[in-house]
C-alpha cells in the first residue's frame, strides 16, 4: 500500500462519489417535495448515457452530443412525469414501488430492443482523453478529473439554485411544508414536474459522464440506483447537503475498501483466507457503514426538518 | 407512510367474499394446486409438473412476504435475500457433506431467520420509505457478498450435485415426489402462518399496522413483535429458496437479485394484500403470465412492465377485488 496508489484510489472514490451525488440529488428532491419513492431513477441515468452516446456518435462532436443528450433526457423526464409519475403522487408507497418497478422493466427492455443487449462504447473527446502527471509517478486520466470537476461544478450550481433562487426556495419549502406551500398559492404539481424532470436530467448527466469509463448497457442504472438509495438514506432524505456528503463518503468508502481490504486483512490473517474474505468484506463495507449510521441516527445524518 | 385510502370504495362484498377470505379457501387453493402434478403425470405433460412445483415454491416465498407486508404493513424490498440464503444453505451444506433435507431445510430456515433478524434490528428502526430503501440495500449487500464468494461459483453460481436426500433416501429425485414436498410445505406454512396470525402475537402484529400508537398505549412494544415476525418470514422464505435450489439443482446470486424481491412484491400485491393464501393466487398469476408472455416474445417484460403500471393506475387488480382484500 503506497501513497501513490492511495491517492489514485482516493481520486477514484471522489469520482464515484460525484457521480452518486448527481443521481442522488434528483432522487432526494423528488422524495422531499412529493414524498415519492422512485425506483426507476436509475433508468434515467441509463437513458442519459444511451441518449448522449447516440447523439455523440451522430453529431461526431462531444459537446454538442452531450447537450442534445441532456435535452433529450430532460424531455424524457417530462414525458414520463406526464404519463406515469403525476398519477402516482399521493399514492401509497407500495403502489409507487410497484408502478416504478414496472417502469424499470419496460424501459430496460425497451432500451434492450432498440440498442441491443450488448454494451455500446462511447469515445471520450480528444482534448479530455489521455492522462496527466499529477505528481511524480502519479499518472491520472484526464477524463476522470473532468468528471470530478464537472460534478463539483454542478453541485455548486445546484446549491446556488436551491439556496439562492425563488424556485429553490419553493423546493426547500415544499420539501418540508408541502401543504402550506400549496395553500399559499404555489402550484405544487408543476413544481414537482420541474423538480422531477430536472432530477432526471441530472441523473442522465451522471450517466453520460460515466459512459466513457463504464460500459453503456441496459442494466447500468441498477447498481447506481441502489448506491444512491444508500446515499440518501445516510444523508437524510430530502437534504441536498446530506446527499452531497453521504455521496462522497459512500464513494470513498466503497472504492478504498475494494482497493485495500484484502491488504488490510493480510496484516491480520493468513494470505489465502484474506484473499478470499477481502472482496466479500469490501463489497459489504458501505452497507455496514450505512447500518451503523442508521443504528445511531435512524433519520440519517442531516434529516430535512419535517412538519 | 401515506395512509392507504379506505378499502370500501369498491368493496361491495358478495356472499362469496367471506368464504374467499377464509383460511378454508386457502386449503381449497392448495388442493387445486395439488391436483396439478397428478394431472400432469396422467396427461403426460411434464411441463405442468415443473410449473406446479415452481408455483408452490414461489407461493411459499410470497406467502412469507405477505405475512409481513400484507398483514404487518412492512414493505420489504429485500425479501429475495433470505430466499437466496436458503438456496446457498443447501449448496454450502452439500459441499460440506450434509446432503440430507432433514439437516439442510432446518438450517436454511435458521440461516434465513438469522439474516432477517440481524438486518431487521437496523431496518425496523426506520419507517416508510426509509424501510423500503434499507431492506433493498441490505439485500444488495447479501447479493454482492455471494457474488464475491469465489469458492461457490461467484457471479456464475454453482450446480448442486444432487437433490437433497430425505433420511438417506433419494426420494426427491422423483419430480412428482418433489412437487408434493413443495406443495406439502406450502400447506404446512399456510396453516402455521394462519395460526400465528390468529394468536395473541399475531393480533398484536396486525394491530401495529392499523394503529401503532394505540397499541403502544396498551403497553405493546412494536419493535420486538415486528422483529420476530420479520425473522420468521425470512426463515420461511429461506425454506422456499432451499426448495428452488433443489428443483433447479443450481444456485447463483441471481436468486437474491433485487428484481426477484420486486417479483415477490408483485405476487403479494396481485394476491390482494389480504389473507395469506392470496399469495398462492398471486404467484400462480405472475408465473403463468410470465410463461405465456415469454412464449409470445423474448421481450416479454416490455408488456409485463406496463401491465404493472396499469394495475396500479387502475387501482388494485381484479384478483384483489375477487379476494376482497385491501389493495396496496
Amino acid at each position: 500500500m503506497n501513497t501513490t496508489l492511495l491517492l489514485v484510489q482516493t481520486l477514484n472514490g471522489l469520482q464515484l462519489g460525484v457521480i452518486l451525488f448527481l443521481v442522488a440529488a434528483g432522487l432526494t428532491l423528488v422524495f422531499g417535495v412529493m414524498d415519492f419513492i422512485n425506483l426507476a431513477h436509475g433508468v434515467q441515468y441509463m437513458l442519459g448515457a444511451y441518449l448522449t452516446a447516440t447523439a455523440v456518435a451522430w453529431t461526431d462532436h462531444f459537446g454538442l452530443g452531450l447537450a442534445l443528450g441532456m435535452l433529450a433526457t430532460l424531455a424524457a423526464g417530462f414525458v414520463l412525469e406526464i404519463l406515469v409519475y403525476r398519477h402516482l403522487t399521493g399514492r401509497d408507497h407500495l403502489e409507487q414501488v410497484l408502478a416504478t418497478f414496472g417502469l424499470i422493466l419496460f424501459m430496460t427492455e425497451g432500451v434492450k430492443m432498440v440498442f441491443g443487449a450488448s454494451p455500446i462504447a462511447m469515445r471520450t473527446p480528444e482534448i479530455l482523453s489521455g492522462s496527466v502527471v499529477l505528481m511524480p509517478g502519479l499518472l491520472y486520466p484526464v477524463w476522470r478529473i473532468a468528471i470530478i470537476a464537472s460534478g463539483l461544478g454542478v453541485a455548486l450550481l445546484l446549491w446556488l439554485l436551491v439556496a439562492r433562487t425563488r424556485i429553490g426556495m419553493l423546493v426547500r419549502a415544499g420539501s418540508t411544508h408541502a401543504p402550506i406551500v400549496s395553500a399559499l398559492g404555489v402550484d405544487i404539481d408543476r413544481l414537482f414536474m420541474i423538480v422531477f424532470a430536472f432530477g432526471a436530467m441530472l441523473a442522465g448527466f451522471a450517466g453520460s459522464m460515466a459512459a466513457p469509463i463504464l460500459s453503456v448497457e441496459p442494466n447500468m442504472g441498477d447498481g447506481v440506483l441502489i448506491l444512491a438509495f444508500v446515499v440518501i438514506v445516510i444523508g437524510g432524505i430530502g437534504s441536498i447537503r446530506g446527499a452531497f456528503l453521504a455521496a462522497l463518503l459512500v464513494g470513498l468508502v466503497d472504492t478504498l475498501g475494494r482497493a485495500f481490504m484484502t491488504d488490510i486483512l493480510k496484516l491480520f490473517f493468513a494470505n489465502s483466507s484474506a484473499a478470499k474474505a477481502g472482496p466479500a468484506l469490501a463489497s459489504m463495507l458501505i452497507y455496514v457503514v450505512m447500518a451503523l449510521i442508521l443504528f445511531f441516527r435512524p433519520q440519517g445524518l442531516f434529516p430535512a426538518e419535517r412538519r | 407512510m401515506a395512509t392507504a385510502p379506505a378499502a370500501n370504495d369498491n368493496a361491495r362484498p358478495s356472499r362469496l367474499g367471506p368464504f374467499l377470505r377464509s383460511p378454508a379457501f386457502g386449503l381449497v387453493l392448495v388442493a387445486l394446486l395439488a391436483a396439478a402434478p397428478a394431472a400432469a403425470v396422467l396427461l403426460g405433460q411434464p411441463f405442468w409438473l415443473t410449473m406446479a412445483t415452481r408455483v408452490a415454491i414461489f407461493a411459499l416465498a410470497a406467502l412469507s412476504l405477505s405475512f409481513i407486508l400484507g398483514q404487518g404493513g412492512l414493505v420489504s424490498f429485500g425479501h429475495a435475500a433470505p430466499f437466496g440464503i436458503g438456496a446457498y444453505a443447501v449448496l454450502i451444506l452439500a459441499d460440506l457433506g450434509f446432503t440430507d433435507a432433514l439437516v439442510a431445510f432446518p438450517v436454511a430456515f435458521l440461516a434465513g431467520a438469522l439474516f432477517s433478524g440481524v438486518t431487521g434490528t437496523v431496518a425496523l428502526r426506520t419507517r416508510g420509505v426509509y424501510f423500503i430503501m434499507i431492506t433493498l440495500a441490505l439485500a444488495q449487500m447479501a447479493f454482492f457478498t455471494f457474488t464475491s464468494l469465489s469458492a461457490y461459483g461467484g457471479d456464475d453460481g454453482m450446480t448442486l450435485w444432487a437433490r437433497s436426500t430425505v433420511a438417506g433416501q433419494k426420494w426427491l429425485k422423483n419430480d412428482l415426489t418433489f412437487a408434493y414436498l413443495a406443495i406439502g410445505l406450502l400447506a404446512l406454512f399456510l396453516v402455521l402462518g394462519n395460526r400465528v396470525l390468529a394468536s395473541r402475537f399475531g393480533r398484536v402484529f396486525r394491530g401495529l399496522k392499523e394503529n401503532e400508537s394505540r397499541l403502544a398505549a396498551l403497553g405493546y412494544d412494536a419493535y420486538p413483535v415486528r422483529l420476530v415476525a420479520y425473522a420468521l418470514a425470512g426463515g420461511v422464505a429461506a425454506v422456499a429458496g432451499a426448495l428452488l435450489a433443489n428443483q433447479t439443482e443450481f444456485v447463483s446470486p441471481a436468486y437474491m437479485a433485487w428484481q426477484r424481491s420486486g417479483d415477490l412484491i408483485v405476487m403479494v400485491v396481485l394476491g390482494g394484500l389480504g389473507p395469506l393464501h392470496g399469495a398462492i393466487v398471486g404467484a400462480a398469476v405472475v408465473l403463468v403470465v410470465e410463461e405465456t408472455l415469454s412464449h409470445l416474445t423474448e421481450h416479454w417484460k416490455i408488456i409485463f412492465g406496463p401491465l404493472l403500471i396499469l394495475i396500479v393506475l387502475l387501482r388494485g387488480g381484479l384478483i384483489a377485488r375477487i379476494l376482497g382484500g385491501r389493495r396496496g
